[in-house]
């Protein structure tokens, strides 16, 4: 299998998010909340402070560390919250068809009508501020895509020889889904879940820029944005680096998520050269 | 004469088509299946021939219990294998099993072969480990593989090898009918007479009965016993294999035979002409000369099988 440039690029900006949020507390200089010291806030980027510090004082640079495990935690369980319920609405839907088919296909069109940023707001505002609640809601609310997907695999793999061999050698229907079915789709969904977890991360910087998601002192590359808005001028590099971060880690998910459905595509393989 | 193994009494099938309108409303019943009877003895290979459409794949299905009749019944050794009182799943895995058309999509690509024919043993509670390696070191020998080509996976294989994992995945669990879809038709031309010779090898070993669903003719002729002609849903002819191959009645059973590539035709011109025509009852019409498609969305017109040698049947209908 023949992986292409886009495919490492990606890789790599993932696994520096990734190597960035796992030895955070050893690699970070300072502290991401206690090391606050009014004295030395809003200093621009130097040897000490490598990307500055903030208004409370507090090194930008350990605290976007930090913040990567923030947003590893929220991309990576709200796309396995949002796997799971997509594949299993839609290997049913798509497997049993009928009246079950119908509802999830309504319920996937109305979750697609609705902003699904809208939609985790209003479920951040009933369950409140935090990061359980911020995993919940970003989970409930990008299934639909995912369901999509695994809808359409499955009643293109329903009708493979190997589905209808499983059925004559008697294997229950759920027995057919895991065994036969998921498997063979797990190619589109891994791709669906690793580009999901780009826009779990930029909806998780939104939700925290509102106020909603992480709550202050602790470090959300979004809650740092917030509190940039009012230093913008004086201190640029306090909104700068976290929103460099972010842009950094939605590009790495974005590239490895195309990467991987190039590779796992067979006409896409060859029309390389 | 013993009671079949299989019978199949005035079997129907019909799927709605919602066709036409706005709203769905020109719903239509597609006659799929019209009045299908068919006996199958224990040992014996009836193939069911005809067109692509015909019907002869659903009612394979039907036997399998993968589409549900209309109308009908289907008995294994007595007991109903369709409708109510029909068995489950696993009981029906035990009696019929099939042979897929397309040996690049019926086997699951990750799954290696002891997996796909270890997993249907455990399921019918073959559990001693040492019985399933066993059971299937014994069947790939019977298929013509050898025991240490089962750790590999299916894209690994040619389509001939992969033929012969299906064959084996359909014998696993020792059924008494196989389904056999257009099982050569896939295949490399050089290939097809070594998958028919080990097809014709296993039944005689393992007392096979064989349902065959083909269109080729040719490969028809080598295997069968008894041959049923489709067309539009109906069977138009029945018959031994001589007797549909040397004196073929109805005109489409004709027209399925003359479309039999013939090497020998340059050697011995006029050689294809088929016997005269069999004397029809009077007062008796073929019911369709299979040159024209019926409407499938009307039922047929009344007709019936009309003996005209024994255990020979055409589908007549009364000029009245």
């Amino acid at each position: 299998m023949r992986l292409g440039f886009n495919f490492w690029l990606g890789a790599s900006l993932t696994a520096l998010v990734i190597l960035a949020g796992v030895l955070a507390p050893w690699i970070a200089p300072f502290d991401p909340v206690l090391d606050a010291d009014l004295m030395s806030s809003e200093l621009p980027p130097d040897a000490t402070f490598w990307f500055g510090t903030d208004g409370q004082g507090r090194d930008v640079y350990t605290r976007i560390l930090y913040g990567a495990q923030i947003s590893l935690t929220v991309g990576i369980v709200s796309q396995v919250i949002n796997s799971v319920i997509g594949i299993t609405l839609g290997m049913t839907a798509g497997y049993w068809g009928g009246w079950w088919d119908d509802l999830v296909n309504g319920l996937t069109n109305v979750m697609l009508a609705i902003p699904s940023l809208i939609f985790a707001l209003a479920v951040m505002a009933v369950l409140g501020p935090g990061l359980p609640s911020l995993l919940i809601a970003l989970g409930l609310t990008n299934w639909s895509w995912t369901c999509r997907i695994a809808r359409s695999s499955t009643l293109s793999l329903k009708s493979q020889g190997y589905v209808q061999a499983a059925q004559t050698l008697g294997y229950g229907d759920l027995r057919i889904m895991f065994t036969q079915i998921l498997p063979n789709m797990m190619g589109p969904i891994l791709v669906m879940a690793t580009l999901g977890m780009g826009s779990a991360v930029l909806s998780e910087a939104a939700l925290s820029f509102l106020g909603l998601g992480i709550q202050p002192p602790f470090p959300s590359w979004g809650s740092m944005l917030t509190d940039a808005r009012q230093l913008i001028q004086l201190a640029p590099w306090v909104a700068i680096f976290p929103g460099l971060a972010i842009f950094l880690s939605v590009l790495g998910f974005n590239l490895l998520g195309d990467g991987l459905r190039d590779s796992l595509d067979p006409h896409m393989r060859t029309r390389k050269p | 004469m013993t009671a079949p193994l299989l019978q199949v009494d005035d079997l129907h099938v019909r799927f709605p088509i919602s066709g036409g309108g706005l709203f769905g409303t020109g719903r239509r019943m597609l006659h799929a299946v019209n009045g299908i009877s068919f006996e199958l003895a224990k040992g014996e290979c009836l193939s069911i021939v005809g067109e692509s459409g015909c019907g002869k794949s659903t009612t394979a299905l039907s036997i399998l219990g993968l589409q549900e009749p209309t109308e009908g019944t289907i008995r294994y050794r007595g007991q109903p294998l369709a409708g109510p009182g029909a068995p489950g799943r696993m009981q029906r895995a035990k009696a019929v099993q099939m042979v897929f058309q397309d040996p690049y999509a019926s086997l699951n690509p990750r799954q290696s072969v002891r997996t796909s024919l270890a997993a249907p043993l455990k399921l019918h509670g073959v559990t001693a480990a040492s019985e399933i390696e066993g059971r299937i070191e014994a069947m790939l020998k019977n298929v013509g593989l050898t025991p240490e080509q089962a750790r590999r996976y299916p894209h690994e294989f040619s389509g001939g090898q992969r033929q012969r994992i299906g064959i084996a995945r359909a014998l696993i669990l020792e059924p008494e009918i196989v389904v056999l879809d257009e099982p050569v038709s896939a295949l490399d031309v050089s290939i097809r007479a070594q998958i028919i010779n080990l097809l014709l090898d296993l039944q005689e070993k393992l007392g096979l009965s064989y349902i065959m669903i083909s269109h080729d003719l040719s490969v028809v002729e080598h295997m069968s016993d008894r041959v049923l002609v489709m067309f539009f849903g109906e069977v138009v002819e029945e018959g031994g294999w001589r007797q549909i191959f040397e004196t073929p009645t109805h005109p489409y059973t004709r027209r399925l035979i003359a479309a039999i590539p013939d090497p020998d035709a340059a050697l011995n011109p006029g050689a294809a002409a088929f016997a005269a025509d069999a004397p029809l009852p009077d007062g008796r019409r073929f019911v369709s000369d299979g040159s024209a498609a019926p409407d499938v969305f009307t039922p047929p017109v009344p007709s019936a099988l009309t003996e005209i040698a024994p255990g020979h049947r055409v589908r007549l209908a009364s000029t009245a």
